[in-house]
């Protein structure tokens, strides 16, 4: 085996990718060739790292030096200056939002001190075209253990005692929904990987499967033996080219070495795995429904019981997790269950991974300890709000969730926490909002998400998510009615009672919530016909402050309507009818003299 | 049986496992709303119109797919479930076309009646509608998506009863329609216009293409000589809609009603199916002693035909070349009985009324117009007929009995079996028997290929030759008698298909039952009694003892099979496609 001195790692996770990792890859090849430093530095392509805001990112080992942003152009100076003569490129290091500083090591990064990474262990580490790179990380380890060591038994009471639960939405307990699969009288049975993630935003499952493919290859196998199935399936979407790719790549290398096929490890074995690309509705996340579509039917949830675990895929007994769940079991089955629910929280094991956005410095993926506050996470690790901007509330678990206030920052994140404040873990989708972001415009920005992806099966979804719609488009458009939160409330309460399947039941949640901790935001929108964050364009208009004005016509050439006008060096006005709402004026302003109000 | 024992509002009811909560309710007497629901065909809990508590179930539950399990407690009648009922019922009639006082449907409409019965007095949720689409391409079905529930009903008959499957749930969410795939017309695709989607339609989303007015004009217009022919199952469906009970037999209410709403003549297609008998037992011995394409299977069923076409051309030639009785009469009425009567054909207008939506297609074929006109002018339905008589103030149960016209109102019990599922075999039975034997057939009733089972086999011994019968209803059975043929599995020498379940009797222009009815009574199975009812009470019930089909082949036609028999009452097939051809 060669020994290099130095390890560039170059990740080449989507986000990396969308900002010119491919080139930078590149560059470093070719500049590495011409040094004759071949020998010497090797260049690996890796999976995602987490802060994919800064990309394309790259890290050099031994030193450990999280380079940002960097361009094919800055190649030939990292080459030299930190590969050639030791010295670090200080102005590619990564900058802390809170105290400016460069940093010199990954390690010392607020973004990453706090984290621990079970389920993104590999990412951004190993190279994962490569198995070899996985094997030598521990990979497939965990399934010869399973294979050779445990009963079938014994692998769901390790999945039980870790207390894993479900990482996809429900936090279902993982061993439970195992013991049914494996409990449930049949030959043929099915393990199904759940990578249809759709909420948007969320894309921890993406970054598993592009950065650590093996991962769920060998949970899926350990799973096929605890329950006694031969065959496997993994739903991704096809707008994931590249975890695609990769699993296909991962799938043919494992098929290659015996780790995946027949008679696995000369164990005598059987499991397969056969990729199925869904078309990206969101609704085929749902377990009844992403079935149907495997199996070649329109994407529509059923009623349950029966349980997938009883009559799943074609009828079979079928066991359905989610990526990040997969991800999460090899570790368990080599470090143990106690190892691993040593970790988190009573009722909430283990890690889970967040995909932090919206108005917040770092954004990004992070996988923390369950039970983490939500204030760690987001001024922590997240490193604040931007633009000195006052933090307002965190929207978590995607479209199905709920706003969280910031009065309960301090509330530990746990699957049940989440609920009781009228949230939920979802699939780890964590949107930050400042004092800028009405409440009701969110409310109805999720809601037209789900009105939209609403299979229009049963009409408490296909309708009432309509008519609630709506009512918040009337409330945003300064329309809205005396008794219009009552019908929201009321209309909402029926629809999560009596909808068929989990994406109608949750549709109102953050309508709920929104309205439970920021009621007055509604009131003044009904009552006063007034935006307090002034993002509702109906509601608010520009006013130019002639004390403030130099007339200094800025505003003039920015505003496209030609809607802003006053002689030089005089107050200038905006006329109404012709402004658009646009912001520009208030944005280009030096003086701070447009007003909205 | 393993029996489970569950609370029901306080009640213990006992049900088989793998019962559901409604099944044991409706055991129980106890009324739970449904409007999805559809016993044995649309079992999906798509409405959520039958939730009910679940003592420890988070959400509610729908019981129309909920298993009931032991020591399980139910409550079907709490504030929160009747809140949900009424919630989601007023969002349905948000989003529903609300013109019910002119809507084919009004007073017979299960959204109509279950708002009636929740006590809906407003709409509290107003809004958008979904985008209307209006189909009346094809010449059989319409489709009104202004006031489609999205309920599917007819989306599983469409697949799983008869096996076609060209409706489906189109876009998602608020857009979501039924219709057919790219949003084409039934017209464009491989539809059968059976109207089995109608039968199950529990609002007026689908309806038949309405005729009444051209026969209105017809009826109207003193130039035209307007006939009527009526099908076998008109007899035992038509009372339905006048308060008679299911399958009453109203035969010479018929002739009474008919000649109130103005027809100068009514007739039989009992008539034409003696005469059916008469050519399509006369091809089948023929292809059995020569040699010729076997299985011989039946051609009454216009809806069959067109099934055979699109989905299995490669056994076109094993369609008998008959025309049904509607076709065989309408040709016969147009020649025969035009020079006897001496009126001239182009003034003859020939009704039929007929319990089916296909044979609306079928009167409109290019071939169908051998006697040199269209041979059937206009066909109705038993619910257009019904709407008739109601415009025109006829009670149907308040008539005197009247005979039928001579010469092609006379008809045998063979001709009204016709309207059953296995009828049709069962009069060929009885005649080919006497043809091949030269006896006279004691026991008549051939009681195997009677009943509602879907698929029926026998072996009949006629003179000493073994004959494998087969018999099919419902187009899902079709296939696999079908299937079974090409596969050279199954060694038929004679099929009889319908395409609807029960045959004639449970077509898709009969009168419609509810979901609550059709669980409560097989509308096909009392229809279809009714029907052999009619039969034992005729003379005479051997097709070939039809004196005035006799006196139709002596006169006119020569013999069965003739030259001019070919020319009036045979007809040819054509390969049609699945997809429209672009």
């Amino acid at each position: 085996m060669e020994i290099y001195r130095a390890h560039v790692l170059v990740c080449k996770g989507t986000g990396c990718t969308a900002s010119g990792s491919e080139n930078v890859m590149e560059a470093f090849q070719k500049e590495i060739e011409k040094r004759g430093l071949s020998k010497e530095v090797r260049v690996v392509q890796t999976g995602c790292l987490g802060l994919c805001e800064l990309g394309p990112n790259v890290l050099i080992y031994p030193e450990g030096s999280y380079y940002c942003r960097v361009k094919a152009e800055d190649i030939p100076e990292i080459v030299e200056e930190h590969l050639v003569k030791g010295r670090i490129v200080e102005r590619l290091l990564y900058k802390e939002h809170l105290t400016e500083e460069r940093l010199r090591s990954l390690t010392d990064i607020d973004f990453y001190k706090k984290q621990k990474r079970i389920a993104l262990r590999n990412c951004g580490l190993i190279n994962p075209e490569v198995i070899e790179e996985y094997i030598a990380n521990d990979g497939y380890k965990a399934l010869a253990k399973v294979l050779t060591q445990m009963k079938p038994q014994e692998v769901i009471d390790e999945v039980k005692k870790s207390g894993l639960r479900g990482r996809g939405g429900g936090g279902f307990p993982t061993g439970n929904k195992w013991q049914f699969a494996a409990n449930a009288k049949g030959d043929i049975k099915y393990v199904v990987c759940n990578a249809d993630e759709g909420d948007p935003g969320a894309f921890m499952d993406r970054s598993v499967l592009e950065g650590d493919p093996h991962s769920v290859l060998e949970a899926m196998e350990i799973a096929g033996y605890a329950i006694g199935a031969q065959e496997g399936y993994i739903y991704v979407r096809a707008e994931y080219p590249i975890a695609v790719k990769r699993l296909e790549i991962a799938i043919n290398q494992a098929r290659e070495r015996g780790l995946l096929g027949k008679n696995i490890l000369g164990t005598g074995f059987n499991f397969d795995i056969f990729l199925r690309l869904g078309s990206g509705a969101f609704v085929c996340g749902e377990e009844t429904a992403l079935l149907a579509s495997v199996e070649g039917r329109r994407g529509e949830p059923r009623p349950r019981p029966p349980f997938p675990a009883n009559e799943g895929l074609w009828g079979k007994p079928t066991i359905i997790n989610n990526v990040e769940t997969y991800a999460n079991i090899p570790p368990i089955i080599l470090n143990g269950s106690d190892w691993f629910a040593s970790i988190g929280t009573e009722r909430s094991k283990g890690t889970k991974v967040f995909a932090v956005g919206g108005k917040i410095n770092n954004t990004g993926l992070v996988e923390i300890p369950m039970g983490t506050t939500l204030r760690e996470v987001i001024y922590e690790i997240g490193g604040g709000i931007p633009n000195g901007k006052k933090f307002k509330a965190v929207q978590t678990g995607g479209p199905s969730g709920g706003c969280i206030p910031a009065s309960l920052l301090d509330m530990p994140i746990e699957y049940d926490t989440l609920v009781q404040a009228g949230s939920m873990m979802g699939s780890g989708g964590m949107i930050v909002m400042d004092e800028d972001n009405c409440m009701v415009d969110i409310a109805k920005f999720f809601l037209t998400f789900t009105q939209d992806e609403s299979c229009g099966k049963c009409p408490p979804c296909r309708i009432g998510t309509k008519r609630m719609l709506e009512i918040l488009e009337r409330i945003t458009n300064g329309e809205g009615k005396e008794g219009d939160i009552e019908l929201l409330e009321n209309l909402a309460k029926s629809i999560k009672a009596s909808a068929l399947c989990g994406l109608g039941q949750t549709a109102p949640n953050p309508v709920l919530s929104t309205i439970r901790y920021f009621r007055d935001e509604y009131e003044a929108h009904i009552k006063e016909k007034r935006c307090p964050a002034g993002a509702c364009k109906a509601l608010i208009h520009y006013e130019v402050m002639a004390d403030k004005c130099r007339g200094c016509g800025l505003c003039v050439k920015v505003c496209p309507t030609g809607a802003i006008s006053g002689e030089r060096k005089q107050p200038h006005v905006i006329d109404q009818e012709k402004c658009i709402k646009c912001n520009s004026c208030f944005d280009r302003c030096p003086f701070g003299a447009i007003k909205k109000a | 049986m393993d029996m489970v024992t569950l609370t029901i509002d306080g009640q213990k009811v006992e049900v088989p496992k793998g019962s559901t909560v409604l099944e044991a309710a409706h055991k129980a007497n106890i009324k739970i709303p449904t409007l999805c629901f559809l016993k044995g065909i649309n079992e999906i809990g798509a409405c959520r119109m039958c939730v009910v508590e679940v003592k420890g179930a988070r959400a509610l539950q729908a019981s129309c797919v909920l298993p009931v399990s032991e020591g399980m407690e139910v409550i079907t009648n709490s504030p929160a479930v009747r809140e949900s009922r009424k919630v989601t019922l007023e969002l349905l009639l948000s989003d529903h076309n609300l013109e019910c006082p002119t809507c084919v449907r009004n007073l017979n409409c299960e959204l109509q009646k279950l708002s009636e019965e929740l006590g809906i007095k407003s709409i509290r949720y107003p809004g958008e509608k979904h985008a209307p689409r209006y189909d009346d391409f094809s010449p059989s079905i319409v489709r009104d998506a202004s006031k489609c529930i999205l309920c599917r009903r007819c989306v599983s008959v469409c697949h799983k009863v008869q096996g076609v499957g060209v409706i489906s749930p189109n876009h998602r969410g608020f857009n979501t329609v039924i219709a057919p795939v790219f949003d084409l017309s039934l017209a464009e695709v491989a539809c059968v216009n059976c109207g089995q989607c109608i039968m199950a339609c529990p609002v007026g989303a689908l309806k038949e293409k309405d005729d009444t007015d051209k026969v209105w004009q017809a009826l109207a217009d003193p130039e035209k000589h307007v006939i009527v022919q009526t099908a076998p199952a008109i007899r035992v469906s038509l009372g339905e809609e006048f308060g008679e009970g299911r399958g009453a037999i109203v035969t010479k209410k018929l002739p009474a009603a008919l000649r109130r709403l103005g027809f100068d003549k009514v007739f039989d297609t009992d008539f034409s199916a003696d005469l059916t008998i008469m050519e399509e037992g006369t091809e089948f011995l023929e292809r059995l002693q020569n040699g010729g394409k076997l299985p011989l299977i039946t051609s009454c069923s216009p809806g069959w035909i067109k099934f055979c076409e699109h989905y299995y051309p490669e056994l076109l030639e094993n369609l008998s070349t008959c025309k049904s009785p509607q076709q065989m009469f309408g040709a016969i009425a147009k020649t025969y009985y035009a020079q006897k009567m001496g009126i001239d054909p182009s003034k003859i207008f020939v009704v039929s009324i007929m319990p089916c939506t296909a044979k609306k297609f079928e009167a409109q074929r290019p071939e169908m117009n051998s006697s040199g006109y269209q041979d059937v002018d206009v066909a109705l339905t038993t619910r257009e007929l019904s709407r008739m008589l109601k415009e025109a103030g006829i009670d149907v149960s308040k008539l005197p009995d009247e005979e039928f016209d001579d010469p092609l109102g006379i008809s045998t019990g063979a001709g009204a079996i016709f309207g059953a599922t296995g009828g049709v075999m069962e009069a060929a039975l009885r005649t080919v028997y006497e043809v091949v034997t030269g006896k006279e057939l004691t026991n008549i009733e051939f009681t195997q290929v009677r009943g509602v089972e879907g698929i029926k086999e026998a072996t009949i011994d006629v003179g000493g030759t073994k004959v494998n019968v087969a018999v099919a209803h419902g187009l899902s059975n079709a296939r696999k008698v079908l299937d079974r043929v090409k596969s050279g599995e199954a060694n038929y020498h004679f099929i009889e298909i319908m395409c609807c379940p029960g045959g004639c009797v449970g077509g898709g222009g009969q009168p419609i039952l509810s979901s609550e009815e059709r669980w409560d009574t097989d509308y096909r199975e009392v229809r279809g009694n009714a029907i052999y009812e009619v039969d034992r009470s005729m003379k005479l019930r051997k097709s070939h003892e039809n004196p005035a089909v006799q006196t139709l082949y002596k006169e006119f036609l020569g013999k069965p099979l003739s030259e001019k028999s070919h020319h009036l009452l045979h007809t040819h097939y054509t390969k049609r496609p699945l997809y429209p051809e672009v």
